[in-house]
C-alpha cells in the first residue's frame, strides 16, 4: 500500500505527467464542486426555522464549512511543505503556495459571516470570543505565509522559506488556540457557550454535511487549478530566460 | 565557547553604539506617554490599564528593533563567514540572540519601572510586573528571531518580519499581561508565570534551530 503510493508519487513528480492528469481531473472537480454547492444551498435555504435563531441559523451553513475549510486549508499547506522540504517532491511547493489565498479567503468568509451572525446573536457585531479570535490570528498565519511568497523574488529561496514558515506555523496554531481559550474563558465566559450549540438536528446536520463536502470539493478545484496555472507560469519563465 | 561569547558581544557593542538601545527606550517613553492623551489623563483608569499598556508597549518596542538581527549581518557578508566558523550556526545564532536580549531588552526591563510610575503603578506592582517580563521576554526575543530570519533576504523586510512574528507573540502576551494584571491585586500567579517560562524554554530549544534553517537557506 505504502510503496503503491510512493509509486504513485515518484510517478507524478514530473510536471507534465501530472498536467496530463490535472487536465484530466478538472472538469469533473468543478462539475462536482458546482453539483455539491448548488443542491446544498438549496438544502440549507429550506431548512425549518430554529426557535431561537429564527432564519439566521442559516448563516452556519456557509460559516462552519467555511470555518472547516480555513483549519483543513493551512493543514494541507502544512503536509505540503512537509513533503516538499523532507521527500524533496517538486510538486509540494506548488500545492502550498496554490492553497494558501484559498485558504486564506476560506479564513475571511468564516472571519465576515460569523461577525455577520453574531450581530443578531450577541447584538454586536465583533466579540472577542476564543473562536472568532484564534480565527483571526489563524488569518494573519495565511497572510504572513503568502506575502513571503511575494517578497522573496528568487523562487526556489522563496519556496523553501515559506516551506519553513509553514511548518514552525503549523506548530504555533495549537499554542494559540489553547492560549486563547485560556484567556477568554476567564473574562467572559458566557459568550463561548452561546456558540456551543446543542447537538445537531438531522434537518440541519445533512444540510451542514453537504456543505461541508461542498466547500472541501470547491477547495480542490481552485487548488488544482492554481495548481496548474502556477505549473504553466513556471514554464513561462523559462521560456522567455532561455529566448533572451 | 569564547566565540560565541565574542559575537554576543559584538552584537551588543553594535547595537549600543548604533544608538539602538537609546532608540528602543525612548520609543518605550514616547508609547507610554502618548497613552494618557488617548485614554485620558484619569489615574485609577491608567493604572488600571497600566501592565497590558506596558506589554503593548514593551512588545512593539521589540519588533521595531527584531529587523536588525541579522539584517545587516546578511546584507556586507558577515553571515556567509560566521556560517564558515567552527562553531555551530545554532549557536551563533544564540549568541546573537543574547546580545540582543542584553542590549535591548535588558535597558527595556530597567525602564519599565519609570513608565510604570507615569502610568500610576504603585512601588509594589513592580516585582509582580518585571518578574512576568523576565519569564516572557526570552520567548519574544526567541520567537522574533524567527520572523527576522524568515525576512532576511528582503530588502527594508521590517514589516514583513512584524507580521510573520505577531501570530507567535500571542500567547506570550496573553500570559505575560494576565500575569502582570494580577499584580495590581498583590497576587503571584504562579501558574501563569510556569507557562510563561515553558514558553520561553520550548522557543530556546526550537527557536535556534529553525533560525538557522531559514538562515542557511536565504545565503545559499
Amino acid at each position: 500500500m505504502l510503496k503503491a503510493l510512493e509509486n504513485i508519487s515518484a510517478f507524478y513528480a514530473n510536471p507534465t505527467r501530472f498536467m496530463k492528469l490535472a487536465a484530466r481531473l478538472h472538469a469533473p472537480l468543478w462539475i462536482l464542486a458546482s453539483a455539491l454547492l448548488a443542491y446544498g444551498l438549496f438544502r440549507a435555504w429550506h431548512v425549518p426555522e430554529d426557535y431561537q435563531q429564527g432564519e439566521t441559523v442559516k448563516i452556519m451553513f456557509v460559516h462552519v464549512p467555511a470555518a472547516w475549510m480555513a483549519l483543513f486549508g493551512y493543514s494541507f499547506i502544512f503536509f505540503a511543505s512537509v513533503t516538499a522540504l523532507i521527500f524533496r517532491h517538486p510538486l509540494g511547493h506548488v500545492a502550498a503556495r496554490a492553497a494558501a489565498p484559498v485558504g486564506a479567503t476560506f479564513t475571511l468568509i468564516a472571519l465576515v459571516t460569523g461577525s455577520l451572525w453574531g450581530q443578531p446573536m450577541w447584538g454586536t457585531w465583533w466579540v472577542w470570543d476564543a473562536r472568532l479570535t484564534s480565527m483571526l490570528v489563524l488569518l494573519f498565519v495565511y497572510l504572513g505565509y503568502i506575502a513571503i511568497w511575494q517578497a522573496i523574488e528568487e523562487p526556489t529561496r522563496a519556496a523553501r522559506t515559506a516551506a519553513l514558515l509553514a511548518i514552525v506555523g503549523f506548530i504555533n496554531v495549537p499554542i494559540v488556540k489553547f492560549s486563547v481559550d485560556w484567556w477568554n474563558t476567564l473574562h467572559q465566559p458566557a459568550s463561548v457557550s452561546r456558540l456551543a450549540r446543542p447537538a445537531l438536528h438531522a434537518d440541519f446536520l445533512y444540510p451542514l454535511l453537504i456543505m461541508g463536502a461542498a466547500f472541501l470539493a470547491l477547495f480542490l478545484a481552485l487548488t488544482l487549478t492554481r495548481m496548474q496555472m502556477e505549473i504553466l507560469r513556471q514554464k513561462l519563465r523559462v521560456r522567455r530566460m532561455s529566448a533572451n | 565557547m569564547s566565540v560565541f561569547w565574542a559575537i554576543c558581544r559584538q552584537h551588543m557593542v553594535l547595537a549600543w553604539r548604533g544608538g539602538h538601545t537609546t532608540l528602543a527606550v525612548a520609543f518605550l517613553f514616547i508609547g507610554v506617554t502618548l497613552m494618557p492623551f488617548g485614554l485620558g489623563p484619569e489615574l485609577a483608569l491608567l493604572q488600571a490599564l497600566a501592565p497590558g499598556l506596558l506589554w503593548v508597549v514593551l512588545i512593539m518596542a521589540l519588533l521595531t528593533s527584531l529587523d536588525r538581527l541579522f539584517q545587516a549581518d546578511y546584507e556586507d557578508g558577515s553571515l556567509d563567514q560566521m556560517m564558515l566558523m567552527p562553531l555551530p550556526l545554532e549557536l551563533v545564532v544564540l549568541g546573537k540572540l543574547l546580545g540582543h536580549y542584553m542590549a535591548l531588552v535588558l535597558p527595556l526591563l530597567l525602564a519599565v519601572p519609570l513608565a510604570g510610575l507615569l502610568l500610576n503603578l504603585a512601588p509594589a506592582h513592580l516585582p509582580m510586573l518585571l518578574l512576568a517580563m523576565l519569564a516572557g521576554s526570552p520567548a519574544l526575543v526567541l520567537l522574533g528571531g524567527i520572523g527576522a530570519s524568515l525576512a532576511v533576504s528582503v530588502r527594508r523586510g521590517g514589516l514583513l518580519t512584524v507580521l510573520l512574528s505577531l501570530p507567535f507573540y500571542v500567547p506570550v502576551m496573553i500570559f505575560g499581561a494576565g500575569a502582570s494584571q494580577q499584580a495590581l491585586a498583590g497576587e503571584i500567579d504562579e501558574t501563569r508565570l510556569a507557562i510563561l517560562g515553558l514558553l520561553s524554554l520550548a522557543s530556546l530549544l526550537a527557536a535556534p534551530v529553525a533560525i538557522a534553517a531559514a538562515l542557511r537557506n536565504a545565503v545559499r
